[in-house]
């Protein structure tokens, strides 16, 4: 076996799956961008977003195009380096969450057997890039937002972890494709339903999503964490922000909607390719997002950890007991 | 050719370079495309039209602190759990009894904090 055939060919090959998955999700960042505000404005009976390009559709181009030609401010009380690196991490980790989704049967980039563990640990050094930010702006609004979007994600984290076990047992593997393929006789939203909308709400707070956007809370805090930040280093915060919206969605629909699987395994239905399936999904849970945020009002501080504290944590401890009670006592385990 | 473990987590190890790659490009573009004119008052901390006071890292909230420790413990715990739920059909009702007593454990502590009002905001 050469150099050419065992090391060069597929390497690039690699490098051409990444690329086949970078760029549409770049596409899909920018134009959820684009969804949200035309959403929000017919909930709102408003046109949103129409002048540039037919209906509006080169909204989101134009945005980067004018993000990008702007100057990039570094405070001059700031820790240059963290600051720009901030952004940077950001960004980095809600790409490479998606080297272990698998779009359809067999479409994964790294079939890894650890994928849920490793999607996990990345969606929890997200906090990292928050932090980082907070700090390294150098300003009290700033700081504020970093050290309260923190202490957020990590409660939230607690009670995800706790979800993620539930499925476990149900799925008895770490593999994702293990995962989805364990749902070909029910999906597990229906199985573990209260532990859906647990997952689902604390994925809100974890991406700092409305109601739970305090960290940004643009009447208190004029925009957290990001308040120091300008031009590419805004978008990035905010590309990733996006990112990570869809990777929670894409969490939401591996774990507990079947992932790439057809609603019913009947021939309309299945004849239509999972990824299709999939992307189908990842969008209705992506328009629940911005549904929720047209309809619910801010949480306050104290109530946004209470409801993580006190709610969710001791309700998914005591169901995942419960669960793993069930498939010990009937027998059930995979 | 590739040995099994390389090649399961060598494509995780390019994605890393490329996003990186991409994440750079992105704000090294912006410093060469736009113009940069900076000037003190530009630079200096956002406070809503105030010259800044003191400065930021000032001190904060205990409350934070004791999160993040909160933190620690449970997500240790979830980290133990996590094999325990892939085996639990291999290690039966013993192993799941085990986990109980640990759980049960862990679970008087948090009742423990709860009293005390660790997880008290205002």
């Amino acid at each position: 076996m050469g150099f050419w055939s065992g090391f060069a060919i597929p390497t690039v090959v690699i490098v051409l799956q990444i690329v086949a998955i970078i760029l549409p999700l770049l596409v899909a960042v920018a134009y959820l961008t684009y969804a949200e505000r035309k959403v929000l404005a017919a909930m709102q009976l408003r046109q949103g977003p129409n002048v540039v390009g037919p209906f509006g559709l080169l909204q989101p181009l134009a945005d980067g195009i004018k993000l990008l030609g702007k100057e990039t401010i570094i405070p001059s009380g700031a820790n240059r380096v963290l600051f720009v690196a901030a952004p940077m991490l950001t960004f980095l980790l809600a790409l490479v969450a998606w080297a272990v989704i698998p779009f359809q049967a067999g479409w994964v980039l790294a079939d890894i057997n650890v994928g849920i563990l490793y999607l996990f640990a990345i969606s929890s050094l997200g906090v990292y890039g928050i932090i980082i930010a907070g700090w390294a702006s150098n300003s009290k609004y700033a700081f504020l937002g970093g050290l309260r979007s923190a202490a957020q994600m990590v409660s939230y984290e607690v009670s995800i972890g706790l979800v993620i076990i539930t499925v476990l047992l149900c799925a008895g593997s770490l593999n994702l494709s293990k995962i989805v393929e364990a749902q070909r006789t029910i999906w597990f939203a229906i199985p573990l339903f209260p532990m859906f909308v647990v997952f689902f709400v604390s994925a809100l707070a974890e991406t700092n999503r409305a109601p739970f956007d305090l960290p940004e809370g643009e009447s208190e805090l004029s925009g957290g964490f990001n308040v120091e930040y300008s031009s590419m280093t805004f978008a990035l915060f905010f590309l990733g922000e996006y990112a990570n919206m869809i990777l929670m969605s894409a969490m939401t629909v591996i774990l507990f909607l079947g992932g790439w699987l057809p609603p019913l395994d009947i021939p309309p239905l299945n004849w239509i390719p999972g990824v299709v399936w999939f992307a189908l999904k990842i969008a209705m849970v992506l328009f629940v997002f911005i549904w929720v945020r047209a309809t619910v009002p801010r949480y306050r501080y104290d109530q946004l950890m209470r409801l993580g504290w006190k709610v969710f944590l001791p309700f998914s401890l005591l169901y995942v007991v419960a669960t793993a009670g069930v498939l010990v006592a009937f027998d059930w385990l995979p | 050719m590739f040995s099994p473990l390389v090649s399961e987590y060598l494509p995780i190890l390019i994605f890393l370079g490329i996003a990186l790659v991409v994440s750079g490009a992105a704000v090294g573009l912006s410093f060469v495309l736009a113009q940069q004119k900076p000037d003190s008052e530009k630079l200096s901390a956002y406070e809503c039209g105030f010259e800044p006071f003191e400065d930021a890292r000032r001190k904060f909230d205990v409350r934070f602190y004791l999160v993040a420790i909160l933190f620690i413990i449970f997500d240790l715990e979830v980290a133990f759990l996590f094999p325990w739920a892939v085996a639990l059909g291999d290690i039966g009702m013993f192993g799941f009894w085990s986990m109980v007593v640990f759980l049960g454990i862990l679970t008087i502590g948090f009742v423990y904090e709860w009293k005390k009002g660790a997880l008290e905001w205002e």
